[in-house]
């Protein structure tokens, strides 16, 4: 078991937005985590992440726990996120995006900096090397020195992608992947998730809104509604969940 | 072959070194050169200030403060028989140390107490080098500080430093340091982690930069060159007062690497030496100049934010933009 | 005992004067979040205002206040729209930039119109009065019922008046205030005049007790800061405590440590309180 959530509750001031939920996500499988608009789903990447304190519960990394650490931490400990408003460097170009994703797979500081040791220079050849590869994972490699501003949508998105998996984490947190994508763009997108689970292994937890793209590609789904989990299993199970249904499309859709 | 080759990519800071070494010979009058000095030793204040604003993204208002520090520790030191060899270290790391300290509980939150904070420290530091008479002597400030103690070298004799041109090699070596070392920190792992908490602190801290960490870095090497600037200045100058710790002092710097191009190594060395230089031929003005610089800052800062270093950039973007641009057409229409 | 509670009486005094440009500033910097470093020099202009108009004029005490309120009021819109409007969107440190403009502008600009050094206003209630062996001048006594007063027509004014509303909904959610049609800019206009005029009040109301200078205002516009950070952003009953607190520090502290560092007071005392609460005594946490 790769990560265990127990019990997590997040209160913001009177609003309960993640209630008494729990889960588990297997190594190596896709998770998807599914459910209406303000269900939680962004509130409970942010817990895992280290981004928001939890009210209550407990979340464990492969036996260790790393509930209400500091998100570089975690990052550090091998869990890589992805943000729903594509969150990039924008002052920046696209090397220096991803170098900033590999940066703490470097061991170097202030000294190696200041003296170009050899540790600085292993650094930079590593990184180099690991910033060239993922330029060619994600398809960006002639966009390579230009500033993310000139790079469209889609780009972007590839981009934060890279940028969480360049570390080579143990698990990458992709929250809405494919949000704001035309069609085409998002099956570049699903592409791009099949390749970083086949090719290099990661196991891949995503929050998702559009079903279709869902279905195709989790192994297990997880259904949040108003901060609570109201079902959880493989896509056919879930596609039938009456609870489900009602939750998306309201009452008189459960057949 | 491969130092050639570096030679000639960076020609154009080569010629610039080149000039600078030869300055004492070519510049003839006493009172240029004293600007130029004045001028390489403000850079670093302006180079370490880009440090924790340019490239950090902090606001510091607080670096005349360390540039007292280091200024008042020299003077006090080399007063009482230490040797400005020993002297300036010190005094620079002492202020580096009180940087961390004030920065400890200010940087870890919002970025507007930081400003706030810094602001007061720097005005309080004024308040007590006026008010703790027996240390710093008060308002009338310290006099007859000594000038750098000469350099023995073997067999030849010893360099003094009671010439301008000695005096002028000195801040230039500790110019060229600092250049160094801001060119090593920024073209770096650790540069770009500076950037990035500027740019995006959320997405920085989930890519596994220690923000916190990293503020508290740039701010205590940004007050480390603050004052080494400062100890020089109480040497070379040989005296200071509360005034030379004034929030005015750090007002300057700001306007200076403002206009010059925040977060790019140039802008701050162009901005020390440029704006004063105008702003000496603007002196009929009188404390209309005062007012000019504080509208410029407003103008500079929502229309030009980047200064002049930004302006050059964005016009290099622009050209090769359109270069790129009409190869492309070239290349399409088949010629 | 007595020396105790003159001390006081001066604290309170004090605290009035810092109260009331404390809750200026908590509106601007707590609800616009526009950090104004200006706002001390903006009350130093409202003093300078009051005595040009006195000297100049020839007016009254009172219409020299009015006038004073109403020039920095107008003032303070310009300010708003032409130095932090424009930095909106932009990332906070430019705002700070700007703000250290305008701050050297209104110092130098007052300067040159009426030199450096300091001017007297004729006190307009000279005469004094003793209380429990405590000498009260008419005027400091002015500045503590004025200060109360208004406090009282604050609350009034934020509960109960249409604008004041509005000024809370924008505060508490700017998107959803323009939503349900209310006029952002027009909000950030009215509450940086209602911050310039008070500053203008209590500069006007404690001028003629000390000299007035240019550079009177670069401290206690710190000051108010402190207190703002302290009290939390955007608290006025927080920016009024925080005020009073203040001043019987510095009163008391001055009285009995040392006189010449109670300026240090306030600033030891927010690195204390943010090295323990870096969210500031009542802050809250940024989500």
């Amino acid at each position: 078991m790769l990560l265990e959530v127990e019990k997590l509750t997040k209160r913001f001031a009177g609003l309960m937005a993640v209630s008494d939920v729990s889960l588990n996500v297997r190594e190596g499988e896709i998770l998807a985590i599914v459910g209406p608009n303000g269900a939680g789903k962004s509130v409970l990447f942010g817990l895992i992440s280290g981004l928001l304190k939890p009210t209550s519960g407990r979340i464990h990394l492969q036996g260790e726990e790393i509930t209400g650490l500091k998100p570089h931490v975690i990052a550090a400990k091998g869990i890589a996120r992805t943000f729903q408003t594509t969150a990039l460097f924008d002052q920046l170009r696209v090397v220096d995006n991803l170098a900033l994703g590999y940066r703490l797979r470097t061991t170097g500081g202030l000294w190696s900096t200041l003296v170009h040791n050899r540790r600085w220079q292993e650094d930079k050849d590593q990184a180099t090397a690991r910033v060239m590869e993922t330029l060619g994972f994600i398809g960006l490699a002639e966009k390579a020195f230009h500033f993310v501003s000139t790079l469209s949508q889609a780009e972007q998105k590839r981009l934060s992608i890279g940028v969480a998996l360049i570390s080579q984490p143990k698990m990458i947190l992709l929250d809405e992947p494919s949000g704001g994508l035309i069609l085409e763009d998002t099956e570049e997108v699903t592409g791009l998730i099949k390749k970083i689970h086949q090719v290099a292994g990661i196991t891949v937890c995503l929050i998702e809104h559009k079903m279709r793209m869902v279905m195709g590609l989790a192994d297990r789904i997880v259904v949040l509604n108003f901060g609570r989990v109201i079902a959880e299993g493989p896509p056919e199970d879930i596609g039938n969940n009456p609870e489900v249904i009602e939750a998306y499309l309201g009452e008189k859709y459960v057949a | 072959m491969a130092v050639l080759a570096f030679l000639r990519e960076k020609r154009l800071y080569v010629v610039l070194l080149i000039l600078a070494l030869a300055a004492p010979f070519l510049i003839t009058d006493r009172y240029t050169f004293q600007i130029v000095i004045y001028g390489c030793l403000f850079s670093i204040c302006t180079l370490s200030l880009n440090l924790i604003l340019g490239y950090t993204g902090q606001a510091s208002l607080a670096h005349a403060g360390f540039f007292g520090i280091g200024s008042y520790g020299v003077a006090l030191m080399t007063k009482n028989g230490i040797s400005f060899w020993l002297a300036l270290p010190l005094s620079a790391l002492l202020a580096a140390l009180v940087g961390f300290l004030i920065g400890l509980p200010t940087l870890r939150t919002r970025g507007s107490y930081f400003a706030i904070a810094t602001l007061c420290f720097g005005v309080i530091v004024s308040i007590v080098a006026g008010n703790w008479i027996q240390l710093t002597g008060g308002y009338s400030g310290v006099v007859g500080i000594p000038l750098p103690d000469p350099i023995p070298i073997p067999w030849i004799g010893s360099i003094g430093f009671q010439t301008m041109t000695a005096q002028y090699y000195l801040v230039l070596a500790f110019l060229l340091f600092s250049l160094l070392v801001m060119h090593r920190l920024v073209y770096s792992l650790l540069g770009l982690g500076f950037m990035a908490i500027r740019n995006n602190e959320v997405l920085a801290e989930a890519v596994g930069v220690n923000t916190f960490a990293g503020k508290v870095l740039s701010f205590v090497i940004s007050n480390f060159f603050a004052g080494l600037a400062g100890g020089l200045y109480a040497s070379l100058v040989g005296s200071i007062s509360p005034s030379t710790a004034s929030i005015e002092m750090t007002f300057n710097w700001l306007i200076w690497l403002l206009i010059g191009g925040v977060a790019t190594l140039a802008g701050p060395i162009i901005g020390a030496f440029a704006i004063p230089l105008i702003m000496e031929h603007l002196q009929f003005l009188e404390l209309y100049r005062m007012i000019l610089f504080g509208v410029l800052l407003i103008v500079v800062i929502i229309y030009a934010p980047r200064g002049i270093m930004g302006a050059i950039t964005d016009l290099q973007q622009k050209l090769r933009a359109s270069y790129e641009q009409r190869r492309e057409v070239k290349r399409a229409s088949g010629g | 005992m007595q020396l105790f509670l003159q001390q006081v009486f001066n604290g309170v005094m004090l605290g009035s004067t810092y109260a009331i440009v404390a809750l200026g500033l908590t509106l601007v910097f707590g609800i616009l979040h526009i950090p104004n470093f200006a706002h001390g020099h903006l009350y130093m202009l409202g003093a300078y205002l009051c005595f040009f108009f006195i000297t100049l004029y020839g007016f009254g005490f009172w219409p020299a206040v009015i006038m004073s309120m109403i020039v920095l009021a107008l003032i303070g819109i310009v300010v708003e729209r032409l130095v932090y409007r424009p930095l909106r969107d932009k990332p906070h440190i430019n705002s700070f930039i700007a703000a250290v403009g305008a701050l050297v502008i209104l110092e130098n600009g007052v300067i040159a119109l009426w030199g450096p050094q300091g001017q007297r206003i004729p006190n307009p209630y000279p005469g004094i009065t003793e209380l429990l062996g405590i000498t009260m001048t008419y005027q400091r006594l002015l500045v503590i019922v004025a200060a109360i007063m208004l406090i009282v027509l604050f609350q009034i004014f934020i509960k109960k008046t249409t604008t004041g509303m509005t000024i809370e909904a924008v505060a508490q959610n700017p998107e959803g205030a323009a939503l349900v049609g209310i006029n952002v800019n027009r909000v950030s206009a009215i509450t940086f005049a209602i911050s310039t005029a008070t500053a203008a009040l209590a500069a006007c109301l404690v001028a003629p007790i000390f000299m007035i200078s240019p550079t009177m205002g670069a401290l206690l516009g710190m000051k108010a800061f402190i207190i703002v950070i302290l009290g939390g952003l955007g608290s006025i009953p927080g920016a009024i405590l925080g005020g009073y607190i203040l001043g019987l520090l510095e009163a008391l502290g001055g009285g009995y440590l040392s006189a010449a560092y109670k300026d240090v007071y306030a600033f030891g005392a927010l690195i204390l309180i943010l090295a323990i609460r870096p969210t500031g005594l009542f802050g809250r946490e940024v989500s």
